[in-house]
């Protein structure tokens, strides 16, 4: 991982000082001429292109790696990368070069070959110094081109587009005719557009034509470029430059507001998964649970747990972690929650405040629990395959995690309104919501659905938890973090109403997401916690409050 | 909680006299015992102890500011950590600026957390934190102002209940996110810290150290005489009153919200005095004191207590922080299993607390004999 980073970086150096000396374009088409003619086995050369690595002199390792490039020989990027990481080697005796790959082993530079009988510990390494290294890297950066992995092809047309230097030119146009990927075609056609639209001593309909290209790639990049253009030029450049840009922005300006929706979707979705078990523990009992967050973390250590029993039994099921891991934090929390509502809540109903102290003291001995068997540390929690990765859509670049967590949150929502609705568990809990005393005059066995709902309530932050070890740290403070929003989610959607929650908690995702470029993060829940405080002045039982004698208290 | 609403109390029980007593006699011997004992002595008292009572002593005040609203007034604020943390702040400018020219930078006006973020002159909050009785002003009037404007909006509008312990929590909460803000001007994530003087002398002196505590034992005195006056009177059966049956209160024709926001605004100052008796004791103050967490920890000292017995409030603060003391020190892992456990049993099996339990065995002299009478149902 690092070490990708790594070249990447030196890559993108290496590109933006590409052509600056004109070596480089020779080194690139030297090195396109080597790689499009058939591969050639032309030993002595090979033999004589890697030997000069063996001299031990600066001025020869340069003039190497120049000659490397050139040859277009096989192993020869696998050697540059080596030689950045100062993993290429030579004997003195010998003269042979090698160089230890990715994974360790030592291989012969010439053959590409595994290395037998060479003993490591006399070989000696191939120093380098600023000059080689200004060398190494625009080699590399020609050869990122022609790079047979896709994505240094990408990376290297990148940094084409960025540096816009004609003399690589030359080696684009040659990239391109060999390019058969469509996606990285495209890459090669907006470099060299770049390229020739900036370039002042191009024909102007050639530059016209580019700008065109440029304004098809759409964002904030080229919209840069554009203005750039625009400024450094007159004419029918400088107008359709100008208008690109100013295309692209408004384009880009209504793309940020989709990005903020989604974003705010995203953070709703959160809290709704958060908060949607409070609003039935609180709704339906009036019990403020202040353990809820502890039974989000319990739902994630679950998941933990569950992932580190398939790891150690049986790899193969872990892309299905998760949904093994929902039912039995489902299960696990909720069995907790009925535990909890039948050994300490029951004694306390009618006395809210009280309630209020026990849980939170439960909450408190829940997390040192927790710290205690597991360590304060966070525990890492892997991502099955289908919830890693992104994709585009437009100008937006959604993650399958946050994309999935907001199809489950409404895969909740709408299983927990037909549980209330349709099931006959659900019309008890209504009932019982609405109407206590009368509820149970109606042979409603109301401890009975206290104690279930409780654990339903608890079930729930469970599966949330599943859902939060994906997105957030999995540590005892985990729950900490969610009580005091999902609290604000479920007073300003207004009590013992799963609707005023769901819109509660998109709304104030969606608020804070917009808020957060105008006045940062913190200020922005600063604001949102204040609007909250005043929004209850005005309707103390929320957004969609009950209507009825029952609630009046 | 079965209230006397016909016999007036006195204003001075024998609990009130045992308990000024004690405070008179912790006033004067632990300065003795600190200053005028040789260190070798078996009655000397080292100086973290003089500084750990002094500590409890504040705690003990924000408790009873708690019982007030909490024990008197049926308002369980969930906050009252943020008007002990204003306090405190306000006393922490004013050490601040009494650092001059001795912080790392020298800088005679800014103190230190300015200079480093490249600031160039005091802000506006910070003005006339270089007096003394103006940051006093300000102990008292922060708070006071902040409990005022955000009880006129909460009671005015019958927030009650959970709803109003909810969002007590969501102002702390906030307030503790801005004071984590850098560009809030008051030390950001580090708080105010490395006090020199106080009044010209050095907080870090054995004196001060002793004056500071008699002082804190004198607030406390003084806090304790103040809500006991305001409990006994009729303003005080009116509060009792609100707390048992709001809404019948408000048919008599009480302006419940009135009587609200007051003993609010009163306990919230007193919550202030007790912070800024507090920092110069321990040295520092920071975001983490608006923590929820702190706040909720402040109402289980008084249910330990006793809540509405005021004396057990503060008997309660002491209580549990010993015990938070010497189990931190002893037994690190279970401090928070015996804490959780504790706001459970007290609120199963100890509703009353400890004072309140007592009480009702008849160990502390009655004037008039319990009466049976039925227990007030909650209008609710």
């Amino acid at each position: 991982m690092r070490m990708t980073r790594l070249i990447g970086a030196a890559l993108s150096r290496a590109m933006a000082g590409l052509g600056r000396s004109a070596f480089t374009a020779t080194v690139a088409i030297g090195l396109l001429g080597g790689a499009l003619a058939p591969s050639t086995v032309r030993a002595d050369a090979s033999d004589d292109v890697v030997a000069k690595f063996s001299t031990d002199r600066f001025p020869d390792t340069e003039k190497a790696i120049q000659d490397l490039a050139a040859s277009g020989l096989a192993t020869g990027p696998a050697m540059l990368d080596a030689l950045n990481a100062n993993q290429l080697y030579f004997d003195p005796a010998s003269k042979g070069v090698y160089f230890t790959n990715a994974a360790g082993e030592l291989i012969v530079a010439r053959t590409g070959s595994k290395a037998e009988g060479v003993a490591q510990a006399r070989l000696k390494k191939v120093r380098l110094n600023n000059s080689v290294r200004g060398a190494m890297q625009a080699a590399q950066g020609a050869l990122s081109l022609m790079s047979p992995d896709p994505a240094k092809r990408l990376v290297g047309a990148e940094s084409v587009f960025k540096s816009r230097d004609p003399a690589s030119l030359p080696a684009v146009e040659m990239a391109l005719k060999a390019e058969k990927d469509a996606k990285i075609r495209r890459a090669f056609e907006q470099a060299r557009a770049a390229v020739i639209a900036s370039d002042k001593s191009q024909d102007e309909l050639n530059r016209l034509e580019a700008l065109d290209f440029i304004k098809e790639r759409g964002d904030q990049d080229a919209a840069s470029l554009l203005s750039t253009i625009s400024a450094a030029n007159d004419g029918r450049v400088k107008a359709s430059a100008e208008e690109g840009a100013r295309a692209i922005q408004s384009r880009l300006a209504l793309w940020a507001h989709v990005q903020n929706i989604w974003y705010g979707l995203s953070l709703g979705s959160v809290l709704l998964l958060a908060a949607i078990g409070l609003a039935i523990t609180f709704g339906v009992m009036g019990v403020i649970n202040m353990a809820h967050g502890e039974m989000v973390m319990l739902g994630a250590y679950t998941t933990f747990v569950v992932q580190e029993w398939i790891r150690s039994h049986n790899p193969a099921l872990f892309d299905y972690s998760l949904f093994i891991a929902i039912p039995l934090a489902f299960v696990f929390t909720g069995f907790i929650g009925v535990i909890i509502e039948r050994c300490i809540i029951r004694f306390l109903y009618g006395r809210p405040l009280e309630t209020l102290l026990a849980t939170f003291g439960l909450s408190l001995m829940l997390q040192q629990a927790v710290r205690s068997m597991f360590g304060a540390n966070n525990r890492e929690v892997g991502a099955p395959a289908f919830m890693s990765g992104a994709f585009e859509f437009g100008a937006l670049s959604i993650t399958s995690g946050r994309m999935w967590i907001i199809v489950f949150a409404i895969a909740v929502f709408v299983g927990l309104l037909l549980l209330l609705r349709v099931t006959p568990f659900g019309l008890r809990m209504r009932a019982v919501t609405q109407n206590r005393r009368m509820a149970s005059a109606m042979g409603v066995d109301t401890n009975r659905v206290d104690a279930l709902a409780f654990g339903l309530g608890s079930g729930i932050a469970g599966i949330a938890g599943v859902a939060l070890s994906q997105i957030d740290n999995v540590s005892p403070n985990l729950g900490q973090s969610y009580i005091i929003d999902s609290f604000m989610v479920v007073v300003f959607g207004g009590v013992g109403n799963l609707w005023g929650t769901l819109v509660a908690a998109l709304s104030l995702g969606i608020a804070n997401k917009f808020l957060e470029p105008i006045a940062g993060a913190v200020l922005g829940k600063i604001l949102l916690l204040v609007f909250i405080i005043l929004f209850i002045q005005k309707r103390p039982r929320g957004l969609f409050a009950l209507k009825g004698r029952a609630v009046e208290a | 909680m079965q209230l006397d609403l016909q016999g007036k109390a006195p204003f001075l029980d024998a609990r009130s006299r045992i308990f000024l007593a004690v405070l008179a006699g912790a006033a004067t011997l632990v300065p003795i015992l600190f200053l005028a004992t040789p260190a070798s002595s078996f009655l000397h008292m080292p100086a973290y102890l003089v500084a750990l009572f002094g500590k409890y002593l504040c705690f003990a005040l924000l408790a009873l500011s708690l019982d007030l609203v909490w024990g008197y007034c049926g308002i369980l604020s969930l906050g009252h950590g943020a008007f002990f943390s204003l306090g405190g702040y306000a006393m922490g400018m004013y050490l601040m600026r009494q650092i001059g020219t001795r912080g790392v930078y020298a800088n005679p006006i800014l103190p230190d957390f300015m200079v480093f973020l490249n600031w160039k002159e005091l802000p506006m909050t910070w003005w006339g934190f270089s007096s003394f009785s103006y940051a006093m002003l300000m102990v008292l009037l922060v708070p006071g102002i902040l409990a005022f404007c955000f009880g006129w909006f909460a009671f005015r509008s019958r927030v009650t209940g959970v709803y109003l312990s909810i969002i007590t929590q969501a102002m702390t909460y906030a307030l503790l996110l801005a004071f984590f803000r850098n560009d809030m001007g008051f030390g950001g994530n580090n708080g105010l810290t490395d006090f020199k003087d106080l009044l010209g002398f050095n907080v870090q002196a054995d004196g001060m150290r002793a004056a500071l505590f008699s002082i804190s034992a004198i607030a406390l005195g003084i806090g304790y005489l103040i809500a006991r006056a305001v409990v006994t009177s009729k303003f005080g059966k009116v509060l009792i009153a609100i707390r048992d049956a709001e809404s019948r209160t408000r048919f008599i024709g009480y302006r419940v919200e009135t009587y609200k926001v007051v003993v609010f605004t009163l306990s919230a100052m007193m919550a202030g005095v007790a912070g800024a008796l507090y920092v110069p004791q321990v040295g520092i103050i920071n975001p983490s004191e608006f923590s929820p967490a702190n706040s909720i920890e402040a109402v289980i000292w008084v249910a330990v207590g006793g809540r509405g017995t005021l004396v057990g409030a503060a008997l309660g603060a002491v209580l549990v922080n010993f015990a938070k003391t010497w189990f931190t020190g002893a037994l690190p892992e279970f401090w928070l299993f015996a804490l959780g456990l504790l706001f459970i049993l007290v609120t199963l099996f100890l509703p009353k607390g400890i004072v309140g339990t007592m009480s009702g065995l008849t160990i502390w002299p009655r004037r008039k004999p319990p009466q049976a009478r039925p227990q007030p149902t909650p209008a609710e």
